[in-house]
Parts: C-alpha cells; structure tokens; sequence
C-alpha cells in the first residue's frame, strides 16, 4: 500500500485485520476500519468518478456526508445502491464498488469529450436550444436523459432489511464533537433522557490531536473519556453512525442510522430511521470545511485540507506526497504543519492575507514551510491528477507554478445550521466568518460551538456544556454543575478568503463540483437576470445535487454577490429543507410495506371462503369474496349460475363488511331524524327502515337500514366503505351541534357476523335452524326479530338487497364461520348456494338499486336518484336545504336510469358515455354515462344504470352508449332502472 | 436575442458575453391598464396573453419575491387533460394544446415531454371509474386509451404487476399526449416572452393594500409605492384569500399543504408519469435523472410550507409497492407548497363582485398544468371583461348558488378533494 | 408531525388525529337566507395565524376535540373536550 503510513500506531480508527474488495473489477485490500475512501487512496486511486455534464475525472474531495464528487454504486450481499459517497461507507471483505457516468471505462470515458466542447454547455443551454423543429424535442430527450442521472438503478429489489422505530428522549444531542459530548453530558448527569447521535463512525473524531490539552488530557484522551463517561450513565444512549436528517413540527426528528449494531443473533438491519419526538434539541453538528476557488479545483488531488489531514490522522493515509495549502486563516497554516509532520511534504502556504498570527509564522518556519502571503492559488495543472498549482500574487499580479500532486484548500468554515433552518427560523450571515449562522433561538432548540459560529474547542465545550444544561433546566430538571473543563489552547479566528481573488479562469473554476456548476455559468445567469438566489439555483443547477450544495452553495453566494456588488446578507440564501443527507427509501418505509403498510381485513368466515375456492376482492382493506367458481366455468359464468340459484332457489353471501352502528340512548331517535332526509320518529321497534344520508351540501352521502330494537335503542348499517366516516359525521354532530350526555354511538361493524339468505325458497332454508317464527305476518318486509339461528344467539332482519325474500342474519362474529358452515350444511340438500359480492352486484342493479361511490357519486341529490319524495318536509336535517339550492335543482341534472340494448345481443360497453342517438361520430358531448354494467342472466341481456341528463323525462327514447375505448357505440333505450319485479311480489313474499 | 442553436454557437464563441437579460428591471410606472398581482406562471402567462392576443401591453407584473417563486417552483411538472366533468375536460384540453406549441411559441425550451400519463387500477371498480372518465374524455375531444396488461408491462417494465401485491395492478388508462414540462422555466419563458412585448415585470413588490373609489379598484399600494390601474387581476394562489380581504371578500378557499419529494438522480428508469389511486402517489423522472414523487395533502390548513414526515413516509411506502428496485435509492431533496384548495376541487377564473377586480385561484391540485389556458383565459376576462367560455363556470359565483364543479364528487372539506 | 395533547388520552402524534373543519363557526338555521347557507356552506376565513379548529382523534378515543392551531407555524395553543361546550345552535 502505497500511501499508507508505515507506522499506524496513532492511525485512530485502523484495526489489523486486511479487507479485500474490488473497484471497477479491479481487486484492492484494505485495513479494517477503513472507509472506501481511505481505502481507494491508501491504493493511490485517486480518480473515482466522471463529472455529471463535462464528464471531468474526479478525485475523493472530503471526509463526510458532504462529498460531492465521489459516488459510486456498492453492491454487497445482493443490495446494490448507486451514488454512495465513497466516504461514508465502511470497507466489507467482498464489497464490490463501480464507478458511474462513464462509457466504456473510468479512464477512457469517450464522453469525456464533452469537456472539450464546454463552451457550448454553459448554464441553461437547454432552454435555448432543442426547440425545433416541432416535434422533435421526444428525439433531443432520449439523448439528454441517457446523458444524464448518475448510477443506475438496481435491477432487483433490495433484499436487505431495513426498519425505522419511534423513540422519545428529553434532550437530543445532534453531532458527536466536543461541543456534543460536553452537551450530552451536562444534560445527561442533570438525570435527561439524552440521546447523542454522531454522523461519523465515531465521536469525537474532529478533535485535532494537537490543538490543546483539556484538563491536562489531549483532546483525542478526553474525548475517549468523556464517551466512557456517557456510556456508564443509562439514561443516555449513544448512536454513532447516525445521521440527523430532519426537525419537523414540535421537536419530531428523523435520524438515519447506518448499520445499526443488534444484540445477539437478529439479522442486522442495513439501515434504521428513528422516529424521535425530543423535548429539547442541542445542535453540535459543527461546520464544513469550505472549499477554495481556482481553476480546475475539481481535479483529483485537490481536497479539503482537513480531510487529508483526516485521512492521515485516522487511516494514516496521505493523500499525496508534496502538497500545495491554499489558504486565508491561521487553521489552513496549522493544518500544513500538521500535514508536514505526517510526512507530506509541502511545497508552500499560500495565503490570501498579508501575513499570519507570529506564532503560526513560527510553527510553519520550524518545518521549513515556505509560506506565501498576499496570494491565491488561481489554478491547478494536469489531466487527471494534479501536477502543479498556478500562485498569483495579489498586489502584482504575478503568477507562478509550484509542483505538486496535492492541492489542499482551506477556505474557511461553513457552519452546518441545517436542522435550525429546518424549524423555518431564518439563518444571519456573519461577515467575520462569511457564513451563515443561526439566528434568534428557536424554542426548545439550542445551538454549540462551531454549528453556531463559535469556533474553537473552549468555545464548543462552553456551548455544549451550556446548551446542555439549558436543555435539561427546559425539561424541568436540577441542573448539574459539575466544574468544566478547562481547555489550555489557543483558538484563532476563522475567514473565508478576502472578496474573489481575481485573475480566475471562470470556466474552469468550479462552484457545485457535483453539478459542474462553474463561475462562469454563475456569471452568465446573473447577466441573463436570474439574479435571485434561487433563480441562480435553478437556472444554474447550483446546490441541487445530492451533496444539496453543502460545500458549494456559500462560494456560489459569494461569487453572486461579488457580480452584482452586494453583500452576502443581502442576498440571503435558498431555504435548507430535510434530509440534511439523502435518506434510503427503503429505510423510510422501514417495515411499513404490504399488509403492514395495509393491514388485511379479514372478516369471521374468511377460511370458509377460502375452502370453498373464493376468487378474492379488495374492498378497501377487506377481504371479499367476489364469486365462487366451479371447476372448468369462466368467471362470468360463475356470476350467472349464482345469480339464477339465487332467483330460483336461495343462496347466502357474506355481508359482514357493512358498517354497523349502535345508537343508543334517549336522545338517539333526535339524532337519527337530524341525518337522515327521512322520518325516524314512527319506525316502531322491532321494525327497520331504509334511510338516505346527505352530506351538508345536499348530496347523498349514505344509506343503510336502521333497526329499532327499542325506544331508545338503533342499530345502524352503513356502506361498507363509509363506517368510519358516517360514524365520525354522527359524533362530529353530537359533540359540536347537539351536544347532550343522551346518546351513545358505538360502531360495532367488528362485532357481528352478517350473512343474507336470499331467494325464494330462504323461507324454507331457514325455517329448520331457528325458532323464530318466519311467517310473513311475523316477520314482514323491514322487520326484525331475535332468537335462536343453527343454535346460536342471533338478530334476524328481513331486508333485501337483491330483490328477493332475504334474511340477515346476525351473529357474534366469533360464531360467524359456524353459522356459514351451518346453513351451508343444512341448506345443500335444498338447493342452497354461496354467492360472491360480484353476483350480488348483479342482482342489485336488476333491482335498480344504487351503490354509493358509483351511482351515488357525490354529485347526486336525492332527486337525481329518484328517491325526491323520500326526502321529509316536515323535519329540518343535514342537507335539507342544500339539495334545494338552484344548481342542483331545476333541468338538465343527470338522474338515475336505467339502460338496456335495443339489440339483446350487444352489451353496454364499460362505462360507456351517453349520447344523443345521432349524434355524429367522433367526439359528441356527452348527456351522461353509465354508472354500472352488468350481464343479468335472468333477463339474458345486458343492462346498465346510467345517470342521464333529464333521463327520467326521456323514459323509453333511445340514446347511444358510446364506448370510444372499446370501439364502439351500442343503441340502447332508456328504461325504468327496476328491471326485476318492479311491484316488489318477490320481496314482500 | 431569438435563442436557437446558432445563437448559442455564436454566444459560445464569445464567451457568452453578449447574452441580453431574460427579462428586465424596469422602474415602475405610476399608472398601468393592467396589474397582475403574482408573478408564478399564472401571472406571467396573463401577462403575455394580454399583450400578445388582446393588445393590451400597459401591464405590470407585481411579484412578492422572485418570479416563478411559489407553487410554479413546488409542484409534480405533470401536464395532463383527463377530466371528467365537462368544464373541467374543455379547459385543461385547452390547456394541453397550448402546451404543445408554447416552446415555439415563446421561443424557450420548456422540455415539454408528451411521455404519456398513466393511470393504474387496482380494482375492477377502478377499471369502471377510468373506463367511464376516459370515455367521456374521447367523447369530449381528448385523448385517452385502456392499456392491458401486457401493454402497461411493456410501458413500464420496472412496475410491480404480481398478483400477489397487496392491491395487485389490474390494469390502467394512458392519456399519451399528457406528460411533463420543466417547470421554473414556464416561468422564465412566459417572463422573458411579456417582457419582449412592453410589460413590466417588478420583483420584490409585495402589494400592501387595494386602493378603492367608490366600489371599484383604482390601483394598488406596495413596497415599491402605489401605482393607479384600471384593472387588478390577482394571481397569487396560496394566498388568494390574504389578497381578496383586502378588498373585503372572503373565499371558498382554504390553503394546504402539498408535499412532494425526489430521489437522487439515476439513469433512464421510468419513460412515463405513473399514478396510482390505490396507493396515493404519482410518480416520474425527470430529465436529469431524478424521480419526482407526489401524494395528497396533508389534510389540515396550513401556510407553513413545512409538511409533516407522515405523508413522506406514505409517499414512499406506495411508491416502493409499484416499483420495488427503489428500495436502495435515497430521497434527495422534499418541499411542499401551499395550495389554494377550493371547496368543490376546481379553479376561480373570473371577475370578482367588486369592479376592476379579477381572481385567477383555487387550483388544488391541477395549478401546473393549468397555467397556459390559465393565463389565457383569465387575459380574456380581464381584457373583455368577460370570460371566454372555457371559463364561464369558474364563476366564484358557482359557490353562492350550489352549482359546483365537483370532480372527486367529495364535500365542502379541501382534505376530500 | 405535531403532538396534540387529546384531553382525553395526553400528548399524541398528529398521525392519530383527522382534521375536521374550522370550529366556532355556528350552523345555518332551519329557515336560514340562500346567502347564509352558501356561506356557511363554502366560505372559509383561512387565517394566517391562529386558527379554531376541530379534530377528531380518529386512532385513539375517537372523541372530538377543539384545537386552536397557528396555520403558520403549526405552533398549538390550546386543545379542549367539545362535549363540555353549549349547543351551538
């Protein structure tokens, strides 16, 4: 390993063991403890990727989440996921890495022509071009979008598991520095519920080891310690690895964490998402190094001078071997020193001011540093590496090269205020740090150390601590005041460099090295007028990768304000949104998928549907049979032997799934007269009624039988979609518009069993497995009885939806599987059947009878479903008066019809528009359109409802059911929508 | 400077230095025949429509912030005309022939990609619903076509379409002409178009109050100062209401919150827009790669632009059933945008009951692609002062008679719609 | 995601809740003008600000409940049982 340090011993994270992978098929070792990135440089690959748009060789540029440049796809135990920052994956034995956006190889990427014919790709080209001739734009899009995107999708589904929880804690900690750990502890001893989560694999790996000593510890010992000191307290949990990716409403927080350690042998999910409610918030999430402009500062070899350093410190890795620091404060100066003593050696500092703090000017002369003030690196040199970094004095103008293969930039520090600007509290712009930083607090939300601009490890454990303490005081508790620390250091301030260096060959300067956004593209859009911050974005793509701008998005504010000779402040800057790093939408959906996203509702028979060979419905979450079929029969034969058992013989059908409400108490009878259109008071008990429920603007919302079982006493049926929201439109009226103790409204759909026995011969199936006398006297039309039913309690209710004798019979739903068996066993031998929900559709518009959600679409009064005369005048009710308002009164409403072909032969085509009889072919205004087709094989032909324009003035004329889709118009005539036993004789038998 | 390919070769060769602005910063006039309160694309669009057909080139675009900031900026880019209720079906037709020569027309690529919209059914009664509006869509003179399964597999190779699923694809409707457009730059190019034709396109003017005589509108106060107009058209969805008070109208709007999310960009994944009702979502990839992922509201009231990670998380779950190789992709970026819901789902194009006052709002859901025909229309009613017909039933009046133009067929409450 | 504290059951995630409508707003009488039905019916005061609300909280108790809600920053002020309240008409 070529760039490894020989000696490892203070390499903080390597552990012995090697790790072998491969990169672009090419097999590679590395140390465990790596990350791919340190692993990729420690083999001295440097170029790992090709530029979104110029298809420029790219280099690893930082350490962390804030990555731009080296994405790759990783495929490891059949998970395979493209853009992957290099830097935030941990080397695995087998992890198989590719690079992405190159054709045929990374090295020889034919596309990477493109970069030569930049000119013509400046920002926004697209707008101006592709536009002719008409027409051809299709053809111009393929190309773009093969162009574009960046990995490809994986081919299978990942099969890794993945799981998002809920927690709740007092205090959450965000970040892992020193002003985190000194936070959490503060809180944590205070007896909080703490939870600290560290982006890093680890805490504490920003402390430099050098910059000064903490209670006479090194920073490393003490942040060692201070980890063990959080761990020995139980009230504190410590996630590493994990992401704090966004503050949402009232403190809820989602942490991504990445591998997540288990106990013993669960298989480990890849990714968890946190679901945190924290009753306080202490961000410590620090800052960004901030990158320097120059020509080609995307080149491999040009990174951020703490990652090298980083790499070096925790993987004991150079990144080069004679490096060039381009800087404009006294960190970038220590950072050579630091570099230098890890063996790069340097070829210069290159500083923007005109000199440094005499202690710094020292620490660099005792290395033999040569340092260069008053300059700007405006260039660096090479193909695909750096070789050489161009140095312009800023007084002459002078320009000279100084050879290198690394270029490291420190430009200052960009805090990452993201999770405040998440609470949509507007970030100030410091003009010393030329950054962002939070404004006024937030409530319940507190900032510390370098996140909020104070810099520096005494001024990150004074935040921490403080913030700690004031999180845990906000929660409610006895604060603890064990001594701080005393930090002995020296801090010096931080700044980005002085205005723009000028002499920059713009073109090749890179903004958003993700977006191959560059300063000249910045200047273009500003002269075009796309001045705003956000029109700058979204004209130039800058900040709009998968990095959202992290490094780039402060210099290209820089570089704006510089053009239009304004401040920063005054620009403002584009709103931060969650997730500070993009989030695996696998981990979002943790276990929440299939029927735990939506859970199966399986009613009380469900198994003996299925033994009987159900062809299975949805009905919203429920489980339906739809029909029964018999070996060898096509579905809609199926449909037609049950519907003529039924209309000749009897037949059952589960009908558990309607809604069922039980209304009780002296005050029940006001209710059901105020939301039914039709009067309640004189329903005497033991009988039911068909009511019609209307929504306040007039337009039937409902409709059901409601039982009276006694004076004070209902039980009411509801659609089956519809329980909940005609259960909550009943207690919306007791609690806001009624409210009285008096009434008690329970939905109890879950309760019972329901099944109808319908058909002529129901009588007779019924009469040998109850005592309950059935005679029509007894139990007429509507009316409801209770007793004994195959043995069990039961409430029998004579209604009908099918238009033939029909019995309900309800039973508690744990008996309901026996009561089916039952009946079944019982009834065969006279020629009883099960029948779906299909064959029962069928049987109800033979019947002309509605369904809520089709015929009843929500645009229907009452009217226009021929059930006007229902309506009460006598009594006020929901909707009473709005279903009179004009413009759902008077001519031309669609009212319900019915429709048959005038040709028997034909069917109605499915959901067919209905136009006038002669109408033209080609598109005619539609007067209105079928609501339900069926085949009833009782009349043997197809028939239809229909909501037609004035259709009930228009009974027997002919109108054409126009089925475009299909092809085809069918004459039909429009007709009494009852077409079976429009007298009722079968229903009141 | 007409933008073509030989422009572009030419600026190249030079740098790019000789580029005009899109648009510029006049100083404002003290009268205009015409503000337009909101510069988005609806405003905008008005703008050009006046100029351009009615002649009418006194105009002055008044803008809060920066144009195309509000919901042109947050939204799904998705252009389609499948409705089913006849006003709604003509005017979003419209809508969609506009669309289909606007590049051209406004001489800026708005990348309008036809690509098909689809609509997936879970359910035999789904296959009904669509069955029934596609029709009435061919009837009324749009597109529209049922696709069998093997179509929709071919279409969509990546869509789970196994019978196991726990609301399994059953089949879907392809309106092919539907599709996407890049949507800040209907912004520019109706922008850079007005401003070719004489109108004034202010910026960071935020209208502080109407100014009134006698019943009817006179001018506007701003930031910038008050100017005198003959006619206030507001554009400002989202914040119709906040504008309307001002002249002491109240509305049968309510703003809410539509959120809306896309992945990181990979390479071409989906060809078409896909949408599923069963599952809440609708699905896209742009140009540059990304998917683009939409679902309904988040149910309550809401001016915070800040949506709540629920809906994220149900957004998710129903794209990850349709298309399972998702699952190790990231969720990028998310916003969400404060939309006016009217209380019946579809749009008020017209004049209000105070004179010289105009509303163009409401849009719910369908604002985006609604902005041609939008600007179009609402241009007529102001310039003629009346609506042409495609927007005489976008009447505010609709409201105080009951007669409403309930697509969704759902109440009085935006979370239905 | 906000907590609204049910008065019933204590702080719960919204998740658990369904917003209903604006409360406070009365209902049209029996024999209420065609404009005060329409309005009633259609018109909505849309503040941005602080806002009467009523939720039901539909995964817990089921009971309806007042919310006074800040429309702008989801801030919540107060959250109050309906059963306590007088009639409304």
């Amino acid at each position: 390993m070529m760039a490894r340090k020989a000696d490892l011993s203070d390499a903080a994270m390597l552990a012995e063991a090697t790790v072998t992978f491969t990169f672009d098929g090419k097999t590679f070792t590395g140390r465990a403890g790596d990350t791919v990135a340190s692993a990729l440089l420690a083999n001295d690959v440097h170029m790992v990727a090709r530029s979104f748009k110029y298809h420029r060789p790219r280099g690893i540029i930082s350490i962390g989440s804030e990555e731009p440049c080296a994405l790759l796809t990783v495929t490891e135990n059949g998970t395979t996921e493209p853009n992957t920052r290099a830097t935030q994956i941990p080397l695995q034995d087998g992890l198989q890495l590719r690079s992405q956006n190159r054709w045929p190889s990374l090295g020889t990427d034919v596309f990477g022509v493109l970069n030569r014919f930049s000119a013509f790709f400046p920002a926004g080209f697209y707008y101006k071009t592709f536009m002719g001739p008409k027409g051809a734009w299709p053809f111009y899009e393929r190309i773009i979008r093969r162009m574009a995107g960046l990995g490809q999708a994986p081919e299978m589904p990942d099969p890794a598991r993945y799981e998002s929880n809920f927690a709740h804690c007092d205090v959450l900690v965000a970040g892992g520095g020193a002003a985190g750990l000194s936070a959490a502890l503060a809180a944590g001893r205070s007896g909080a519920r703490v939870m600290l989560a560290e982006e890093q694999d680890h805490t504490g790996l920003g402390l430099l080891p050098e910059s000064a000593t903490i209670d006479g510890c090194a920073p490393r010992d003490w942040a060692a310690a201070m980890l063990r000191a959080l761990q020995d307290l139980p009230n504190v949990r410590i996630l590493q690895a994990t992401t704090v990716a966004g503050v949402y409403d009232h403190n809820f927080v989602t942490l991504t964490e990445r591998r997540p350690l288990l106990n013993g042998d669960a298989p480990q999910p890849r990714q968890r998402l946190w679901k945190l409610r924290a009753r306080e918030i202490v961000m410590a999430t620090g800052a960004a190094e901030r990158p320097v402009l120059f020509a080609n500062n995307d080149l491999p070899g040009v990174m951020l001078s703490s990652a090298v350093r980083a790499y070096a410190d925790r993987y004991g890795v150079l990144a080069g071997k004679q490096a060039v620091v381009a800087t404009s404060h006294d960190g970038g100066c220590l950072t050579a020193c630091a570099l230098a003593d890890h063996g790069i050696s340097i070829g210069a500092v290159v500083d923007s001011r005109a000199t440094c703090a005499p202690d710094v000017a020292a620490a660099l002369a005792k290395r033999g540093i040569g340092y260069i003030a008053s300059s700007d690196v405006v260039a660096a040199t090479g193909r695909k590496h750096v070789t050489g970094a161009e140095i312009r004095d800023r007084a002459t103008g002078q320009t000279h090269r100084v050879d290198c293969d690394l270029v490291a930039m420190a430009g200052g520090w960009s805090p990452n205020a993201h999770l405040y600007a998440h609470t949509r509290r507007p970030l100030e712009y410091d003009r010393t740090l030329g950054a962002f930083v939070p404004g006024n607090e937030a409530p319940n939300f507190h900032s510390a150390g370098a996140c909020a601009g104070k810099f520096g490890l005494a001024a990150a454990i004074a935040g921490g601590t403080e913030a700690g303490q004031a999180a845990a005081a906000s929660c409610g508790l006895a604060v603890d005041q064990t001594e701080r620390p005393r930090v002995i250091g020296q801090d010096y301030p931080v700044a980005p460099p002085d205005g723009i260096p000028a002499g920059l060959r713009e073109k090749s300067t890179f903004v958003d090295l993700q977006n191959d956004v560059t300063m000249a593209d910045i200047r273009l859009a500003t002269r075009e007028n796309y001045a705003a911050v956000e029109h700058l974005k979204r004209y130039t793509t800058l900040g709009m990768g998968t990095d959202q701008g992290k490094l780039g998005n402060l210099n290209g504010l820089a570089v704006l304000a510089d053009l239009r000779g304004v401040d920063v402040a005054q620009l403002g800057t584009t709103t931060f949104r969650p997730p500070y790093t993009p989030i695996t939408f696998a981990a979002v959906q943790g276990q929440d998928h299939g029927e735990a996203h939506h859970p199966v509702r399986r009613g009380p028979a469900h198994d003996a549907h299925e033994r009987l060979g159900a062809v299975w419905t949805n009905a919203g979450l429920w489980k339906r049979p739809q029909f029964y079929p018999r070996p060898g029969e096509t579905d809609l034969e199926a449909v037609n032997r049950e519907v003529l058992a039924v209309r000749s013989g009897a037949g059952i059908v589960d009908v558990s799934t309607l809604g069922k409400i039980d209304i009780q108490g002296p005050g029940a009878i006001e209710l059901l007269e105020r939301v039914y259109m039709n009067g309640f008071r004189s329903l005497p008990v033991g009988k039911g009624r068909y009511g019609v429920m209307l929504r306040e603007d007039g337009m039937v919302f409902d409709d059901g039988v409601t039982m009276r079982l006694s004076e004070t006493h209902f039980l009411m049926s509801t659609t089956t979609g519809q329980v909940q929201q005609v259960h909550e439109h009943l207690t919306r009226q007791l609690a806001d518009r009624w409210p009285g103790p008096d009434v008690f409204v329970t939905d109890v759909t879950e309760n019972w069993f329901s099944c109808a026995l319908a058909g002529p011969k129901a009588r007779e199936v019924l009469a040998g497995l109850t005592d309950i006398d059935l005679s029509p006297d007894a139990l007429p039309f509507m009316g409801c009885a209770q007793g004994k039913v195959a043995g069990l309690d039961a409430r029998l209710f004579r209604i009908s939806f099918s238009g033939e004798l029909s019995y309900e019979i309800n039973v508690s739903s744990d008996c309901g599987a026996a009561l089916w068996n039952r009946l079944l066993d019982h009834g065969a031998p006279m020629g009883l059947i099960h029948y779906g929900v299909e064959s029962m559709g069928v049987m109800r518009v033979e019947k002309g009878l509605f369904v809520v959600g089709r015929e009843a679409d929500g645009r229907m009064t009452a009217d226009d479903l021929g059930l006007g005369r229902m309506a009460s005048r006598k009594k006020d009710y929901i909707g009473a008066q709005a279903q009179r308002l004009p413009g759902v009164t008077g001519a031309g409403r669609r009212q319900l019809v019915g429709l048959r072909p005038v040709d028997a032969a034909q069917t109605i085509p499915r959901g067919a528009s209905i136009i006038a009889a002669d109408a033209p072919d080609g598109p005619a205004p539609p007067i209105g359109h079928v609501t339900s087709q069926v085949f009833s094989p009782h009349l043997k032909s197809s028939i239809a409802l229909a909501a037609i324009e004035d259709g009930r003035a228009r009974m027997d004329t002919q109108v054409l059911a126009a089925g475009p889709l299909e092809g085809r118009r069918v004459a039909a005539t429009i007709v009494d929508p009852v077409f079976i036993d429009p007298q009722g004789e079968r229903l009141h038998a | 400077m007409r933008y073509s390919v030989w422009a572009l070769a030419r600026n190249a060769l030079s740098g790019h230095r000789a580029w005009p602005m899109a648009w510029k910063n006049p100083a404002p006039k003290k009268h205009y025949d015409v503000v337009i309160i909101g510069g988005g694309g609806h405003g905008l669009a008005t703008a050009y429509y006046l100029a351009k057909r009615h002649g009418v080139t006194n105009v002055a675009v008044l803008e809060k912030g920066w144009i195309g900031g509000g919901n042109t900026a947050r939204n799904t880019t998705i252009v389609r005309a499948n409705y089913f209720l006849p006003p709604n079906s003509h005017f979003y037709e419209h809508s969609l022939k506009l669309w289909e020569g606007l590049t051209q027309e406004l001489n800026f690529n708005l990348m309008f990609s036809q690509r098909g919209v689809i609509n997936l059914c879970h359910s035999p009664a789904e296959l009904d619903g669509f069955a029934r509006r596609y029709n009435s869509n061919r009837q009324n003179g749009t597109d529209g076509d049922m696709l069998s399964m093997d179509e929709l597999r071919k279409l969509v190779p990546a869509l789970d379409v196994s019978p196991a699923a726990r609301f399994p694809v059953v089949g879907g409707v392809i309106q092919r002409r539907a599709g996407t457009a890049r949507h800040d730059a209907v912004a520019w190019g109706y922008a850079r178009a007005a401003d070719a034709l004489g109108v004034d396109i202010i910026q960071n003017c935020e209208v502080t109050g109407l100014r009134m005589d006698g019943g009817a509108v006179t001018g506007v106060e701003t930031t910038k100062g008050e100017f005198s107009a003959a006619k206030v058209g507001i554009a400002v969805a989202g914040h119709s209401g906040h504008l309307a008070e001002m002249a002491g109208l109240r509305l049968p709007i309510e703003t809410h919150l539509l959120q809306a999310m896309v992945s990181e960009p990979i390479k071409p994944f989906l060809d078409h827009v896909v949408s599923s009702g069963a599952h809440h979502v609708y699905v896209s990839q742009t140009d540059k790669g990304e998917l683009v992922i939409g679902g309904q509201l988040d149910g309550y009231n809401s001016f915070s632009q800040r949506g709540s990670f629920a809906r994220i998380e149900d957004i998710t779950a129903g794209m990850l059933a349709l298309f399972p190789q998702t699952r190790s992709l990231r969720l990028m970026r998310k916003w969400a945008g404060a939309v006016d819901m009217t209380m019946d789902g579809s749009p008020i194009i017209a004049k209000l009951p105070v004179d010289g006052l105009y509303l163009n709002g409401g849009w719910c859901y369908g604002g985006f692609k609604a902005t041609p025909a939008g600007g179009w229309c609402f241009a007529h009613t102001i310039a003629k002062d009346a609506p042409h017909d495609l927007n005489r039933a976008y009447t505010l009046e609709r409201f105080s008679r009951n007669a409403l133009i309930n697509e969704r067929g759902a109440g009085n409450r935006p979370g239905l719609h | 995601m906000m907590l609204i504290t049910c008065p019933f059951c204590g702080p719960r995630a919204d998740t658990e809740y369904v917003y209903g409508a604006a409360a406070g707003q009365g209902y049209p009488a029996p024999d209420a003008q065609q404009h005060e039905l329409t309005e009633y019916l259609f018109l909505r005061d849309n503040p941005k600000g602080w806002h009467r609300e009523l939720w039901v909280h539909r995964h817990g108790c089921g009971q309806w409940v007042e919310v006074e809600r800040n429309t702008l920053t989801h801030e919540i002020r107060q959250v109050q049982a309906l059963l306590q309240h007088e009639g409304k008409e």
